[in-house]
């Protein structure tokens, strides 16, 4: 065992890197459950927008147009369950996990042709000033763009959510949209609206693991990423900065056991592969999850 | 949840390949199960390749259907035998963990055969075979102890399994014969196919100093992140993965299962089929060393094609003593050869290796 070869400043910048594809997505599930819907089909969403993100990408040859060609493909596939459940009042849950069969089908469709392709560079970006800071500057602001553009879009929900009045309206269509509904406000519009956010931010997620993460096109590369976004948003009670500590604690304890095994610490690797989930199940339990949106899942139809 | 998710994928594919094998009378129909996507640029792409080349050489005579994505264990059962129930005359299980579901599908179709991947259990309308792919990683690791710099060299391993770990210690004794200071340090990843974790893995091997990368793993994602890197050497894993060369990918051990394939399906249409062991290696070709590039100097390209033509030719066996056990007790004698028994079995590092394998 050799724990000196653990670089720690290395660890927490990789750490940073690892949680945010997760984090994207996380976030724009957060909202849509704020407003009262539970869409299953993240992990979809975001490998439609890994290969829409990829296709665009290589294309175009830029990493932006690719992002956001991503957000536009997440958005595109997340409002074929806006319509099904909104407007068809079909199972959200049902709906939610075909939509994630669709869009791996979709995707594999899409990608075949761009396997073994790289993609175009996309690289770090060095924040004037900051970036010189020593033991911060290359753990917060030595990374590419995406992971700040990830961190201000929490910002951003967060803000959003606490201080708008949009915000308080999406809230109170999540926790009972008949109220909401018996007060002039457009629950199915507020609904739409947020499941197109949700949808972009998981294809932005996609989009960050096959054009910054891994980077290159796989069929099923996000291997379970949507489903870990999913529990991340109930481990975070629905709540933004909440969130960003349960991205960043799978990130790192995902990052830390990769380092272990690597320094060859006498641990069992069973157990340190385990160890990402085991700790977000713990802290789940330990913080007790917050209360769910009162109108979560639940369908909503106007006569009723 | 990923299970669940590919397991309906696996249901789903199953039930379209259902149209294309329905009526009786007609073509053989071979299948094939496969553990990652075709496209995964690695292991299932090498296998489908093979599937290809059935269909290229046997024409209208054989009808080939393939399931992917099927994740070991019990589902995969589920898999097997709904193809056996299509109609498949013969089915080409593609992964360790499909052994057992294998031999449980075996029992029960009896005139159906099957051929099973790198397992050990056979039956009367079970073969198995694999390839020896400590061959090509002998290459490796005699390249890789001579270009490393930091005397790090990273192995992203996938499962504890025989093949594995023969893998490793093959990698490990010919880089030591040529750099006595190597270290390997060994991530085991628990996957086969997870590019955005194999990513992660060689990541974390490179900031720790590693600067050749060898794989056990599938997917083309360790090599981007070696690219990325910069000054780091990677091999082509199951497949060339020549869209990195000739940096970082400097050479690469590629399965060609297409020989075999052609064979056991004639075999079947023949009548001639019998149950069968078959373990090759750079001999017939089921392992290849793609091209060594000059991004390496030419002596250790050179030393490394002769070590590859001596273990092709029969010449040497890359487990030739004397080799003692990590724990220091003697494995092979002076001039001794492993026997296959001890190599289909292997559960024990060389001398040497640091850390010790997950149970």
């Amino acid at each position: 065992m050799n724990l000196s070869a653990i670089d720690p400043i290395l660890l927490l910048a990789s750490l940073m890197v690892a949680a945010t594809p997760i984090m994207l997505a996380a976030i724009g599930e957060l909202v849509v459950e704020r407003a009262g819907v539970l869409n299953l089909g993240v992990e979809g969403m975001m490998i439609t927008g890994a290969v829409t993100g990829f296709v665009a990408a290589t294309t175009t040859g830029s990493p932006w147009l690719g992002f956001v060609s991503a957000a536009c493909g997440g958005a595109l596939l997340s409002l074929v369950f806006g319509v099904l459940t909104q407007f068809l009042l079909s199972n959200q849950v049902a709906t939610g996990l075909a939509l994630t069969l669709f869009g791996l089908g979709l995707s594999a469709l899409m990608g075949q042709g761009y396997i073994g392709i790289k993609a175009p560079a996309f690289p770090d970006w060095h924040v004037p000033l900051l970036g010189d800071i020593p033991v911060i500057g290359p753990i917060v602001f030595q990374h590419d763009p995406m992971v700040y553009v990830g961190l201000l879009i929490v910002l951003g929900v967060w803000a959003f959510l606490k201080f708008t009045q949009a915000g308080l309206v999406l809230r109170a269509v999540g926790e009972n949209h008949d109220a909401a509904h018996a007060l002039g406000y457009h629950v199915r519009r507020v609904r739409i609206l947020a499941i197109l956010f949700g949808g972009a931010c998981a294809g932005l997620g996609g989009a960050y693991l096959s054009l910054v993460r891994v980077p290159q096109w796989t069929e099923g590369m996000t291997a379970g990423a949507g489903w870990i976004a999913l529990a991340i948003v109930v481990f975070a009670s629905w709540k933004p900065e909440r969130l960003v500590l349960g991205a960043y604690l799978f990130g790192g304890v995902t990052v830390l056991q990769l380092n272990l095994q690597a320094a060859g610490v006498a641990v069992p690797v069973e157990i340190l592969s385990m160890s990402p989930y085991l700790a977000t199940i713990a802290v789940l339990v330990i913080m007790s999850a917050g209360r769910a949106p009162g109108s979560l899942g639940r369908i909503f139809h106007a006569a009723r | 949840m990923i299970f669940t998710r590919r397991a309906v994928a696996a249901i789903l594919a199953s039930t379209l390949a259902t149209g294309a094998a329905a009526q009786d009378d007609g073509p053989t129909r071979v299948g094939f199960i496969y553990v990652g996507p075709v496209g995964d640029g690695g292991w299932t792409y090498e296998h489908d390749q093979g599937r290809l080349a059935v269909e290229e050489e046997f024409g209208d005579a054989v009808e080939t259907v393939y399931v992917e994505s099927v994740p070991e264990g019990a589902d995969a059962q589920r898999a097997i035998e709904q193809m056996a129930l299509q109609g498949a005359d013969l089915i080409f299980t593609t992964s360790f963990g499909f052994m057992d579901p294998t031999v449980a599908a075996a029992e029960k179709f009896p005139d159906v055969k099957f051929e099973h991947a790198t397992g050990y259990k056979t039956a009367d309308n079970l073969s198995i075979y694999s390839a020896r792919f400590y061959e090509g990683r002998a290459v490796q690791g005699h390249i890789a102890g001579q270009i490393t710099e930091s005397n790090i060299v990273g192995y992203i391993a996938s499962f504890p399994i025989p093949e594995v770990i023969r893998g490793i210690n093959a990698a490990y004794l010919h880089a030591q014969e040529v750099n006595p200071d190597v270290e390997f340090k060994i991530i085991w990843a628990y996957t086969w196919f997870d590019p955005a974790k194999e990513a992660d893995a060689a990541t974390t091997l490179i900031e720790q100093g590693a600067d050749v990368i060898l794989q056990h793993t599938d997917s083309t994602a360790p090599q981007a992140a070696a690219e990325a890197a910069g000054n780091v050497y990677t091999f082509g894993q199951a497949s060339d993965m020549s869209e990195y060369a000739p940096m970082p990918r400097v050479s690469s051990i590629i399965d060609n299962w297409a020989p075999y394939y052609i064979e056991r399906t004639q075999a079947v249409i023949d009548g001639t089929w019998e149950t069968s062991d078959r373990w090759d290696g750079i001999d017939t070709g089921m392992v290849g060393i793609g091209e060594i590039t000059d991004a390496i100097p030419a002596e250790v390209k050179a030393s490394a094609e002769d070590l590859r033509d001596r273990i092709g030719a029969g010449e040497y066996h890359p487990f030739t003593g004397p080799i003692n056990r990590q724990d220091g007790s003697v494995w092979l004698e002076e001039g001794e050869t492993a026997d296959d028994e001890t190599l289909l079995s292997m559960d024990f590092y060389v001398e040497g290796l640091t850390g010790t394998i997950p149970e």
